[in-house]
């Protein structure tokens, strides 16, 4: 299966400290785990949100809202894609990332859907079809 | 934490952490089978453990650890055993490691090197292709037999049965824990690509069964491909494999439609194609076309699959390229199968006459006497020539051959349309 992990900074941290380098030294040294584990797909870190903007719908048509987002309470920071054998695997790995500070955060995973293709996503039909035909298999 | 979700949780961590464990526990222990039971008694002894007293920080260590003693152990067993058979003195000597080997001489040192090692004797040529399967998947991708049983449909004592085997057999011959070299690293190497890609086709299109897609086996075969490429990113071919099933994967959900019936790559909604993956297989394209220009079998397959990745609709495919791509592959791996795709992308270059020159001449191979492709191409390229009747025959001939059911049934299909419109 895979999943997607979002990092989050709130409005406050968002403009922060420059990452030191020791931790940029940790970062990469974790994505290169990721990577020789064959876990990492994809992974993107973003500018602050003064650089984006915001787009609404209203039935009077589109709007646009600058940036930086300093209301929001979380504020995307940057994901990865990681392919692994089930959520806890994730979970296990996320736990292994590097943080700046000992400040408390929060990094949040979630299953990407996909339909009738890898993993748990397999159809509950063609579960049941290959534990029937293992059934048989096993009866034989 | 419940009993249930710790167990989830040892689960996890050994899927990250046993490939390393039983890696450098077999390079200390010079035996793949005793490092694999070490690494097995830690884990049940975590199982023990970690509901009580929470999982620890650093769980690969723990794990290590617990390895390690348990392996001091049987060393010192072995040694008490060797010294009452009075050879103690001969043969620790010998083997100049008296006491204990230098467990601390840290095994992250070396790691990868032992990762590496580990792949070649799992795939080692000695074994049957089924054990170097289940070898390879119990022991790099941390599958337990049970996910393996349930990936191949068979019961899960005939996979323990294959892994003791193959366990046995490494044994038997005294297969060193080494990295091949020389001639030798060539035909091994190539033995643990086949292993890696069996696994993937094994998902890829069931040969047996109504299920189209085992998609669990594809993701192993890619991450272990990932893995390998990650070892030894000097060898060409690892990087064209990876290309290929990077490729090949990405059309996995445009392969079957809402009903469950496959659909044909020229008629896949290429929407559905997952992009991601295609650019990950053509980065992994350009580095073995980098690394080598004279490109063999894998990362021929996999320009091939390229050019189908980089056509926006089935019209842009650059057919005459395939063709000739099919025609260098013929020559560095030939085989019928491979004359057989030339002659379908020669019919889609030049038209369908041009195919079936060569497809009639391959009815004539034994080789493909069973395959259910053949008349399925056969059928096909009859239809645009607009002779039905034949077609028609050939389609009921390739619904009789193959053992996919939902594959018989557009099969038998396309015989009846064919029959219909003569």
């Amino acid at each position: 299966m895979r999943v997607m992990v979002i990092m989050k900074y709130d409005g406050q941290t968002e403009n922060a400290a420059v990452p030191t380098p020791e931790y940029m030294e940790a970062m990469r040294s974790f994505n290169e785990e990721l990577v020789k584990a064959g876990v990492l797909l994809a992974g993107e870190g973003l500018h602050p949100s003064e650089k984006g903007a915001r787009v609404r719908f209203e039935a009077g048509g589109t709007s646009v809202i600058d940036g930086p987002f300093t209301e929001a309470k979380e504020l995307v920071a940057g994901f990865w894609l990681w392919q692994v054998g089930s959520l806890e695997e994730g979970i296990e790995w996320l736990k292994r990332c590097p943080m700046p500070d000992d400040s408390p955060a929060e990094i949040e995973i979630r299953q990407v859907f996909e339909t009738g293709d890898f993993g748990e996503e397999y159809t509950p039909e063609q579960r049941e079809k290959d534990e029937e035909l293992r059934a048989q298999v096993e009866g034989r | 934490m419940s009993l249930s979700d710790a167990h989830r949780t040892v689960e996890a961590v050994w899927r990250i952490e046993s490939p390393r464990l039983v890696a450098g526990l077999a390079r200390l222990m010079r035996d793949v089978g005793v490092a694999e039971e070490l690494a097995q008694d830690a884990l049940v002894a975590a199982m023990e453990k970690w509901p009580e007293s929470g999982v620890p920080d650093n769980p690969g260590a723990w794990l290590m650890s617990v390895a390690k003693r348990r392996a001091i152990d049987q060393i010192r067993r072995n040694e008490v055993l060797a010294r009452k058979l009075g050879e103690i003195g001969r043969n620790l000597a010998a083997d100049g490691e008296g006491v204990m080997p230098d467990f601390d001489a840290t095994l992250e040192d070396h790691i990868e090197d032992d990762l590496l090692r580990l792949v070649f004797v799992a795939c080692h040529p000695v074994l049957s292709t089924d054990g170097r399967v289940a070898l390879t998947l119990r022991l790099l991708g941390g599958l337990t037999t049970d996910e393996i049983a349930r990936a191949y449909l068979v019961p899960e004592s005939t996979i323990a049965q294959r892994i003791v085997r193959a366990k046995k057999t490494l044994a038997k011959a005294g297969v060193p824990f080494e990295v091949p070299v020389g001639n030798e690293r060539v035909a091994r190497l190539s033995s643990v690509l086949e292993v890696i890609y069996l696994v993937f086709n094994e998902g890829y299109a069931a040969t047996a069964g109504d299920s189209w897609l085992r998609p669990t086996l594809c993701e192993e075969a890619l991450r272990l491909g990932r893995v390998l490429a990650g070892l030894i990113p000097d060898e060409p071919e690892v990087h064209g494999l990876v290309a290929l099933m990077e490729i090949q994967a990405s059309r996995l959900r445009a392969r079957t439609g809402p009903d469950g019936a496959p659909v044909l790559l020229l008629d896949q909604d290429r929407g559905r194609w997952d992009h991601m993956l295609i650019r990950r297989g053509l980065a992994a394209l350009e580095r073995a076309e980098a690394l080598d220009a004279e490109r063999g079998p894998y990362t021929l397959q996999a320009a091939i699959a390229a050019c189908h990745g980089r056509a926006r609709t089935a019209e842009e495919t650059d057919w005459m390229r395939i063709a000739a791509l099919y025609a260098g592959l013929a020559q560095v791996a030939p085989s019928p199968v491979v004359e057989l795709n030339r002659a379908v992308a020669l019919s889609m270059a030049f038209g369908p006459a041009a195919g079936l020159e060569l497809v009639d001449e391959l009815t004539a191979v034994p080789a493909l006497k069973e395959y259910h492709l053949l008349p399925s191409v056969r059928g096909d390229l009859l239809v645009k020539l607009g002779r039905l009747r034949e077609a028609g025959a050939e389609f009921e001939r390739a619904a009789a051959l193959t053992r996919n059911e939902r594959e018989r049934e557009l099969l038998t299909a396309r015989a009846v349309a064919a029959r219909a419109d003569t």
